[in-house]
């Protein structure tokens, strides 16, 4: 196992070397990304400014949904989000290159495009959860342990796997950014908020047909030991994660799919 | 001689939409390789020509791996090349004159080093093969430039090496002197060349530049509109083509009677009937030109060869 990801771990090595050699814009942009998970949690601070309680949930509780959305989608950002260059390599026909090396073409282009400015990014973002977990009344078992570590990267499996699969649209239609931007942009912030503050067909589609709900809201009942007002039973919250594997698998198919539409271009 | 590359029947479909009102837009399929079948045996140098959208590229996506083709079969080293792509590169080197396969911000030592470790050779056959490399095409004073430093003959010639470097059974090299200088070529066609005549590593060559097949394929497809229109030596496309040497002779006086001599064809006479200008079909430029001395004082002489140029030129307008 450890020599199939060799040739991995070294392509990584020289992205790293390769991205850091332009030393001060790369400082910038890390500093920059700091600014995008603090809007986040502002704009939650300002909503409390006018409440108390946002649908039942005090502003601690609230900053832990904002923090498991944050984690997942930082780190998703991190190793998937570039993913979306994937309609510039498809019109361009760089994506050739990756496909005459001896290594799967999705791993390379995720390791191509790694965003590691955005490293900052999950910094804030961990920074966010482990404090609204302290101030927030969690009664700490290992169980609830594992599932705040769990949950944020299930949530990071989930988005990248969206990233991936609005990506691969590419393959079919190559100006396609918007559709998978609604969805990953989009996404965060639905899963940054308490289920309940969404219309009931809103949250049928997003929240339970995408699987919305189980990134922020659902690991966030778990931990903070409360009853789904939507009436469903506790232990939704605790296998939550799983809802990963769907998300993945779906990926990975379109991806299957998708390259073997791969047309390349005239020369 | 084994078989190393070998396609039959092989296709592939493109849908183009095309305008075909205000709003409305229409399908049309349009097949950039309709039906190739060819074999290619180990250690042959090939030359694939044909002019811009003949099926070239594509036919060499299909063989690397790149494109899945519409129909038919196709083998490379024994393995077919999109289920089995991974297992593929690793047994053959690709170049892109088009595009790089090398890391943009990195030195080009540090692109090989990082290839040594993707493609997992030993580190033993990877400095052997780079030494090679580094003399015949002279990488020496470049490895530590950042590739996108390099100029497009530089890079050019480090994208070769970086597709050598794990030891291929085939080098597929697409539009290797596109845009290259005259000196550039040079390099390029000599190591070439040499990795010709070693016998070791089969090429497969696509071009524009008819040059490249004259200095170095003994094979030439020609390709044109998806179909094979020309599988042979070069030779073989001359005579096919009608195409001759020639030989332009200038003489102190017009001859008193034309100068005749079976397989050669008077061609032209210069206005002064001076000049006289022969195209051979069969018959020895010596015997011409002994005739012609014969029949008075010979002043100049010139043979010329067929241009590859023209044949080709030919080919593509005759169809």
């Amino acid at each position: 196992m450890a020599s199939v990801l060799t040739p991995y771990r070294h392509l990584l090595r020289g992205q790293v070397r390769a991205q850091t050699a332009y030393r001060a814009s790369f400082v910038v942009n890390l500093v920059s990304n700091v600014w995008a998970t603090v809007a986040d949690v502002l704009t939650v601070l300002v909503l409390f400014r006018v409440t108390t309680s946002l649908a039942g949930f005090s502003l601690a509780e609230a900053l832990v949904m904002v923090g498991l959305s944050a984690c997942g989608f930082a780190l998703a950002d991190l190793a998937a989000g570039n993913i979306e260059r994937l309609r510039h390599y498809v019109r361009t026909g760089l994506l050739d290159a990756l496909l005459v090396r001896p290594l799967r073409a999705l791993p390379q282009l995720l390791l191509m495009d790694i965003g590691l400015q955005r490293l900052s990014r999950v910094g804030v973002g961990a920074a966010v959860l482990v404090a609204a977990l302290v101030a927030a009344p969690v009664e700490w078992t290992p169980a609830r342990l594992a599932l705040a570590v769990l949950a944020p990267l299930a949530g990071a499996l989930f988005f990248s796997a969206i990233f991936v699969a609005g990506a691969t649209v590419a393959f079919w239609w190559v100006e396609s950014g918007e559709l998978a931007n609604s969805l990953t942009y989009g996404g965060k912030d639905l899963t940054a908020y308490p289920m309940t503050i969404y219309g009931p067909a809103f949250r049928r589609v997003f929240g339970f047909g995408l699987g919305f709900a189980f990134v922020g809201y659902y690991p966030a009942l778990a931990l903070l030991g409360r009853p789904d007002p939507l009436g469903l039973p506790g232990w939704v919250g605790w296998v939550s994660p799983a809802v990963a594997a769907p998300a993945v698998g779906a990926a990975a198919l379109l991806w299957r799919v998708g390259i073997r539409h791969y047309r390349s271009t005239g020369s | 001689m084994s078989t190393v590359i070998e396609m039959q029947g092989l296709r592939k479909e493109f849908t183009v939409r095309v305008r075909a009102g205000r709003l409305r837009r229409a399908k049309r399929t349009v097949a950039a390789v309709d039906g190739v079948d060819l074999a290619v045996p180990r250690g042959e140098l090939l030359g694939y020509i044909g002019p811009n959208g003949a099926g070239k590229s594509t036919t060499l996506k299909m063989l690397t791996g790149i494109l899945t083709p519409t129909a038919g079969t196709v083998r490379v080293c024994g393995l077919v090349p999109v289920p089995q792509r991974t297992r593929l590169a690793r047994r053959i080197g690709v170049v892109f004159g088009q595009r790089s396969l090398l890391w943009w911000d990195l030195p080009l030592r540090d692109s090989f080093d990082l290839l040594r470790h993707i493609y997992r050779v030993p580190a033993a056959g990877h400095a052997a093969r780079l030494r090679r490399c580094r003399s015949l095409l002279e990488l020496d004073g470049l490895l530590d430039t950042p590739v996108r430093q390099l100029s497009l003959g530089q890079r050019m010639r480090g994208e070769i090496t970086a597709a050598l470097l794990h030891g291929p059974e085939v080098l597929f090299l697409d539009e290797p002197t596109i845009g290259l200088d005259v000196v550039s070529k040079q390099a390029v066609r000599g190591f070439l060349a040499e990795l010709g005549a070693a016998g070791e590593t089969t090429v497969v060559l696509t071009t524009h530049d008819l040059n490249d097949i004259e200095k170095l394929c003994r094979r030439l497809v020609v390709i044109d509109n998806g179909r094979v229109v020309h599988d042979g030596s070069l030779a073989q496309l001359h005579q096919r083509y009608g195409s001759t040497r020639q030989v332009v002779v200038d003489l102190d006086e017009p001859p008193a009677e034309p100068v005749t001599v079976p397989g050669a064809r008077l061609v032209s006479t210069g206005s002064d009937g001076r000049r006289l200008t022969y195209a051979l079909a069969g018959a020895e430029a010596g015997e011409l030109v002994a005739r012609l001395a014969g029949a008075g004082a010979l002043r100049d002489l010139t043979v010329l060869e067929p241009a590859i140029e023209d044949v080709v030129t030919r080919l593509y307008t005759d169809r």
